[in-house]
């Protein structure tokens, strides 16, 4: 498990499901984001890049600085 | 690094989640500073954030660094100031369209005529997002604004071109969908030595995106995608296919002497021949 | 060492600003207060300071605020229109407690009016011209001796309150030229501004624990990292929407201020003590009114003078007192009748309170005062 969710930042804009090249995420119920397919998730990290809320992480180290 | 580290340490504790509203790209690109910062190395004591008033002018309340939210338009004489009285600082100023163009437009081509260095970071999301959508001097042609419920008549500046022409020695251009170009672009801004801008596309989807129906978040970093052409291809492009992209990358470099730099050498001088 | 001169007013602030330890100019050229920025411009880098023209008035004490954030005393000069200009930011030194020393050498307005003409019609807004409920300091000198000693002294309150300061000078004292004995500069005690001490995280930028109500400011760059803004904010500096911290705030800010009217309010008295009548003036107005009360007492009339050295804070104690005293006032002013306006509303009753106005371009002269004393002396004596 590669993705971290901080639910209280996020504000459910759904870039990052947008952006997503796996379907990994989508919006919950109470307008946050949710993960459906976890193992899909390659790490590239277009979430985490794009997300305005510094709400998804990938939880493995940024490969150059 | 863990990217959530890094976040952790240029962002102040407990001022998540920030005021933007959902989609709203400030924090991309806030992202993207912290990102260019964390390359520099530099030691956050040595670094200040200077802001005006609007939406991007509110980033620096969650930045760790010397911070000051000051008044609109005002955040180049503040940062002036500082650079003056601390040349070791490092000074960043955090602005927006309507910010730095048209309320601060005298600071701004001062500032660059001066070549003092600083790096402005622009967040340009065409608009007044606070106040609730009216048109701001980047605003294009023909588009709906709260104060322009016909269409705006006014016609934009080109903000990388009027900063060259005022005497900018650094220009560039970055979106808030090429975040990680904007990284790079925000950090050769830093460590050129005079005054740099760079331009981040921003998307505002709430007060300008909805008035102009330009889709939702996703739809408006798309845009981005799709009309973003980096600078050298550009200018290959006739006026026709120019006419809905735009330039990224860096458009401007140039060497110039340094303004602090320089009144280091009239103080030099003045101590040498100043009888008083 | 120190050394006696002939010397100009504004030249006389410069002078000041550099024995107090300033080390920073931001300005805009305007008469009749220009010479204080080419004073500074071939002053302050022969010790190492700044001196730097901005694009505009506004810029010029945004700039100021910048380089008094890194620790630096700093000051700003202007007149009129400009001081117009600078009030956006007048407010926002008192709200985000930044020190600055803010000259205005009064000219005759509204608008451009008359560039080098004297006039004293800024007092009001010295004290309301920005925005929103705020305290502030206001100095007027009125000797060249005066300017130097006034400038050092705003260094003081501005340092000591960490507020904003203004020096209210009018093109009379601004292009006098008087005898000046300076002091050595390194005799004059350098104003500081309180060091915050403890460790970095637990550093409050606005927190009002302190025994004065001022908080100690930390210098950017130095190790405490903090937010300034000219929203309300709380004790750290972070914006806060809440009506309470509204209250807390300003209640704060006129306390820090009002809690020391004893240290801040400088008044002078001239032959007061057996005066019947009074005159109330400050400023280039005062000279005229040094000069009448001589010559009133020659013809029988004992007359005296309070001089307001601190004009705002108002003078309240010492007002209500020459209330009681005297049998007359007569406030002059260079104005339609501003300051007069405060003495009436303090001295609420107690004695007739007139006016005294001049707004041509002139100076007020003894004689115009004298008249208006014996005037006020044959009114009183036929009750």
């Amino acid at each position: 498990m590669s993705l971290k969710i901080i639910e209280a930042r996020c504000k459910g804009c759904g870039i990052c499901v947008a952006f997503c090249p796996k379907q990994v995420l989508g919006i919950s119920e109470i307008e946050k984001v949710k993960i459906l397919n976890a193992s899909a998730c390659i790490t590239c990290r277009q979430c985490e890049t794009r997300c305005p809320d510094f709400a998804i992480f990938i939880t493995e180290p940024v490969p150059t600085p | 690094m863990f990217m959530e580290q890094l976040i952790e340490k240029y962002f102040r504790p407990g001022r998540l989640p920030h005021i933007w509203c959902p989609g709203c790209a400030n924090g991309i690109i806030t992202g993207a500073l912290v990102k260019a910062i964390y390359r520099t190395g530099l030691d956050k004591d040595n670094i200040a954030v200077v802001s005006g008033i609007g939406c991007s002018s509110r980033a620096s309340g969650y930045l760790d660094f010397n911070t000051v939210h000051s008044a609109h338009g005002r955040a180049l004489p503040f940062a002036t100031g500082i650079k003056l009285a601390a040349p070791q600082m490092t000074v960043i100023v955090i602005t927006g369209d309507g910010d730095a163009a048209a309320i601060g437009g005298n600071h701004f081509i001062h500032a660059a005529r001066r070549n003092i260095d600083l790096t402005v970071l622009l967040y340009n999301n065409n608009t007044y997002g606070m106040t609730g959508g009216q048109y701001s001097p980047l605003t294009p042609t023909n588009s709906k604004a709260s104060t322009a419920p016909y269409g705006t008549v006014d016609r934009p500046f080109d903000l990388a071109a009027l900063a060259r022409g005022a005497g900018a020695t650094f220009a560039a251009r970055g979106s808030a969908f090429h975040a990680p170009m904007l990284v790079d672009l925000i950090l050769s801004g830093i460590r050129h030595k005079g005054f740099s801008l760079v331009e981040a596309v921003a998307s505002c989807p709430i007060s300008y995106g909805r008035q102009n129906k330009l889709g939702d978040a996703p739809a408006m970093l798309k845009w981005q995608r799709d009309h973003a052409v980096p600078a050298a291809a550009y200018e290959k492009l006739n006026d026709e296919q120019k006419a809905d992209k735009f330039p990224i990358g860096v458009l401007h470099q140039a060497d110039a002497p340094e303004y602090t730099e320089e009144y280091a050498k009239i103080i030099a001088r003045a101590r040498k021949e100043g009888g008083h | 060492m120190s050394k006696t001169l002939l010397m100009q007013g504004n030249k006389a602030v410069a002078e000041g600003a550099v024995a107090a330890g300033a080390e920073f100019f931001g300005g805009y050229p305007i008469t009749p207060s220009t010479e204080i920025a080419e004073e500074l411009s071939a002053l302050l880098p022969t010790i190492g300071g700044t001196f730097i023209q901005m694009e505009d008035e506004i810029a010029g004490i945004g700039v100021a605020l910048g380089a008094s954030l890194t620790g630096k005393k700093v000051m700003t000069a202007t007149s009129g229109p400009g001081f117009s200009l600078k009030q956006e930011l007048i407010g926002y030194a008192a709200l985000a407690e930044i020190p600055i020393v803010i000259v205005n050498v009064q000219r005759v307005g509204p608008s451009t009016g008359q560039p080098t003409a004297p006039a004293q019609g800024d007092v009001m807004q010295a004290r309301w011209g920005t925005h929103g409920d705020h305290p502030i300091i206001v100095l007027t000198p009125a000797s060249v001796p005066e300017c130097f000693r006034l400038t050092v002294r705003a260094y003081e309150l501005s340092e000591k309150y960490r507020t904003p300061v203004i020096l209210l000078m009018d093109e009379i004292i601004g292009h006098m030229r008087e005898k000046v004995q300076l002091p050595a500069y390194d005799s004059i005690p350098k104003p500081e501004r309180k060091k915050p001490l403890g460790p970095p995280e637990e550093y409050r930028a606005y927190s009002g624990a302190q025994t004065d109500l001022v908080p100690p400011m930390a210098a950017f760059g130095q190790g405490r990292r903090w937010h300034v803004t000219g929203l309300i904010h709380d004790e750290y500096g972070f914006p806060d929407g809440s009506g309470k911290a509204t209250q807390e705030l300003l209640d704060r800010l006129f306390a820090k201020i009002n809690n020391h009217l004893d240290d801040i309010v400088e008044t002078e008295e001239y032959r007061l003590d057996d005066a019947d009548f009074a005159l109330v003036a400050y400023g280039g107005t005062a000279r005229a009114a040094y000069a009448a009360v001589d010559l009133a007492r020659a013809e029988g009339v004992k007359a005296g003078l309070l001089r307001p050295i601190t004009i705002w804070p108002l003078a309240e104690k010492q007002l209500k007192a020459l209330g009681g005293q005297v049998k007359h006032i007569i406030v002059a002013e260079m104005n339609r009748g501003q300051y007069v306006l405060e003495v009436e509303r303090t001295v609420a009753g107690r004695c007739p309170v007139t006016l005294y106005a001049k707004c041509n371009n002139e100076a007020i002269a003894p004689a115009e005062l004298l008249a208006a004393l014996q005037k006020a002396k044959q009114h009183t004596g036929g009750a």
